[in-house]
């Protein structure tokens, strides 16, 4: 991805990581670098293999091959895909537990929770059972638990899905929080525009590295053209089409198309990488999209 | 209708644990109270002492089974043999009525061997002795129950029961929580030690354990007179031990245990043979020696034993240490492949067992979720 900018050169992250489940291969040969003080995104379909790389990361699955370089257990927060909470203990026990188990002195845990929960609205619901949070709440508590440490790298598998635009706000907030506080910080996201914000970006597909590097660099390196199209265009070019905001995008491998040229944005970078894939994968004759 | 039926049959099919044990759970049942579940005793291990030893054991018929005939010992050493479950009849000679003693704490084979000395008596008093000798009836006493009580003998069986129900099932449920909350993963990449995880998960387990088995024993006691006759220490000793093999099971059930229900069904199918079959209330001799090696298998069935010869007949720990060695022995094995169990599905390893993360497969669908967010 990029080399490394902080002092000293301290990067957390992979390197030609292959993890396998049975005969299916989750992660095929990934690299990856988290900075200090950085914001990471790792995205991708269903089944791309982020949730594999964070949990790598985190340490809580061992790669066939490759190296993964990681600070010590202590140094690590992680929230797990689920918000890693216990359901049955009140968002005061939940972060209690995460500072013993941590070591985390406790004046410090407790000066730390009051601020992050006043600052993620939880501090109202602090007696309240976890199990009873609404998902965007439970998602903060999540965060806040793995954060609460100081971590040096924190891992977090999507944070923010399905949660309303004001938690995601706050989530973003924690998120900031973490890394101006020196942390590297790698997540998991489904929203591209949320890893738009991320300085690197990780794009997998099928455990396979499609594109990697900040957001202008993913887009500056997009192949071909695109092109705004009123109604999906028929034939071959309709295999190369996706709906967008309203109306179609059709992506033109070659210099030129028939419509109006768009500025690519990530969203639509991410999406014709995917795209090439396939189509040199699937051969023509079967609509795609 | 039909919809629900097929659904329902699929979702059955799938899960291969409760079908298993809806086929063989009635089979299980069906032999275990064919071949095991009865009252009737057919042999009482039996010991005559005293001068005339040799024609008491000569006159004594079917169901007693004479051990051990010794003319030069008296009553102490019968009594001895009584209190250390060598045997559960004495007879004791020499005195101008022979006396007969009986081991209460085994209530069906005491009250089998006081039905069968009464129609021996009366039949021997109709001839049958050696000329020159007439028929004096012993005089029966029985030991440590003396009004063959139901509940001197179930409580302290009792207590194990408590002790498996807490250690085996309750334990199951701790362990297996984790998992389905999701917060399994979150313990793995924690800074502790997974020996640490796992005593943590146990202790609290076994503090409420040790206090169940205080009440029951206390209210046993208290409320309904059962005797504690025994030593203390040597009765803690046996729990403790009869604890660390339950809670290792429950581990164990919860560690190959996808969810709660599961981990219930498990512990159900290890809980329920050991009511059954561990002498609780079924008497050990009666069980067929085709199913009895099971009992042997069972840490409630030691603990029974341990149980009730502290609390009824004061059993010191030298004639106990076989029942303690088994569960010792089986407390280690339990508990060696609990923590190892334990260790591999804390332990990051690629190739976890049932690791098929859904997200963790990769998919031919290329189409990322982003296209939604658009």
């Amino acid at each position: 991805m990029t080399t490394p900018q902080a002092a000293g050169g301290g990067w957390w992250g992979t390197e030609e990581v292959c993890v396998r489940f049975g005969a299916a291969l989750a992660l095929d040969h990934v690299s990856f670098r988290a900075e200090p003080g950085r914001v990471s995104a790792v995205v991708g379909g269903d089944g791309a293999g982020r949730t594999t790389l964070l949990r790598c990361l985190a340490g809580a699955l061992a790669p066939a091959s490759g190296l993964v370089r990681r600070p010590a257990p202590l140094a690590t927060g992680y929230l797990s895909a689920g918000s890693g909470t216990y359901p049955d203990l009140t968002v005061d026990e939940n972060l209690a537990f995460r500072a013993t188990a941590y070591r985390v002195p406790a004046g410090t845990a407790r000066e730390r929770s009051a601020e992050l929960l006043a600052r993620a609205g939880l501090d109202r619901v602090r007696n309240r059972l976890a199990g009873q949070l609404s998902g965007g709440m439970r998602q903060k508590l999540g965060v806040i638990a793995a954060m609460l440490h100081r971590p040096d790298l924190l891992v977090l598998d999507e944070p923010t899905t399905g949660v309303d635009p004001v938690s995601r706000s706050d989530l973003w907030w924690l998120i900031a929080r973490a890394a101006a506080g020196g942390a590297a910080v790698v997540l998991a996201t489904s929203y591209l525009d949320e890893a738009e914000r991320a300085h690197g970006v990780l794009v997998l597909d099928a455990g396979i590295e499609l594109a990697s590097g900040t957001p202008g660099h993913i887009v500056a390196a997009m192949p071909g053209t695109l092109t705004a199209a009123g109604e999906r265009p028929v034939g071959e070019a309709g295999r190369r089409a996706w709906r967008r905001a309203g109306g179609w995008r059709v992506w033109h491998p070659g210099p030129n198309g028939n419509g109006a040229a768009v500025r690519p944005d990530l969203q639509d970078a991410v999406t014709v990488a995917i795209l090439a894939r396939e189509l040199a994968r699937v051969p023509a004759g079967q609509e795609a999209r | 209708m039909w919809a629900m039926i097929v659904k329902e049959f699929r979702q059955l099919r799938r899960d291969r644990r409760t079908l298993a044990m809806m086929i063989v759970m009635p089979v299980v049942l069906l032999i275990v109270f064919g071949y095991a579940a009865s009252f009737d005793v057919t042999t009482i291990p039996t010991v005559a002492t005293g001068p005339q030893a040799g024609l008491a054991a000569r006159l004594l018929g079917k169901p007693f089974d004479v051990v051990s005939t010794q003319s030069s010992q008296g009553k102490a050493w019968a009594e001895q043999q009584l209190r250390d479950g060598h045997a559960a009849v004495a007879v004791v000679t020499g005195n101008a009525r022979p006396q007969v003693l009986v081991d209460g704490s085994q209530l069906f084979t005491a009250k089998t061997a006081i039905a069968a000395l009464s129609a021996a008596a009366s039949r021997q008093a109709g001839g049958g002795l050696p000329a020159g000798r007439a028929f004096i009836a012993p005089t029966v006493t029985v030991l440590y129950n003396p009004g063959l009580g139901t509940s001197d003998i179930m409580i302290p069986g009792l207590a194990g029961v408590v002790l498996v129900f807490v250690g085996t099932i309750i334990t199951s449920l701790g362990v297996v929580r984790e998992r389905q909350s999701g917060t399994l993963e979150q313990l793995a990449v924690m800074p502790l030690k997974p020996r640490d995880v796992f005593l943590g998960k146990i202790v609290p387990y076994f503090a409420v354990a040790a206090l169940d088995l205080a009440i029951v024993v206390g209210v046993g006691v208290s409320l309904f007179g059962v005797p504690f006759r025994g030593s203390l220490a040597v009765f803690a000793l046996g729990a403790l031990l009869f604890l660390f093999v339950t809670l290792g099971i429950g581990v164990l059930i919860s560690s190959v245990s996808e969810n709660q229900g599961q981990a219930i069904q498990l512990s159900f199918m290890v809980t329920l043979p050991q009511v059954l079959l561990s002498g609780l209330i079924f008497p050990l001799s009666s069980i067929a020696a085709g199913v009895r090696w099971i009992s042997y298998l069972l840490p409630l069935t030691y603990f029974n034993q341990i149980s009730r010869g502290v609390m009824l007949r004061a059993e010191p720990i030298g004639p106990l240490w076989q029942p303690l060695t088994f569960l010792a022995l089986l407390g280690a094995v339990v508990f060696t492949l609990a923590s190892l169990r334990f260790r591999a599905f804390l332990a990051p390893a690629a190739h976890r067992r049932g690791g098929g993360h859904p997200r963790s497969v990769p998919s031919t669908a290329g189409a990322p979720a982003a296209g939604s967010a658009g």
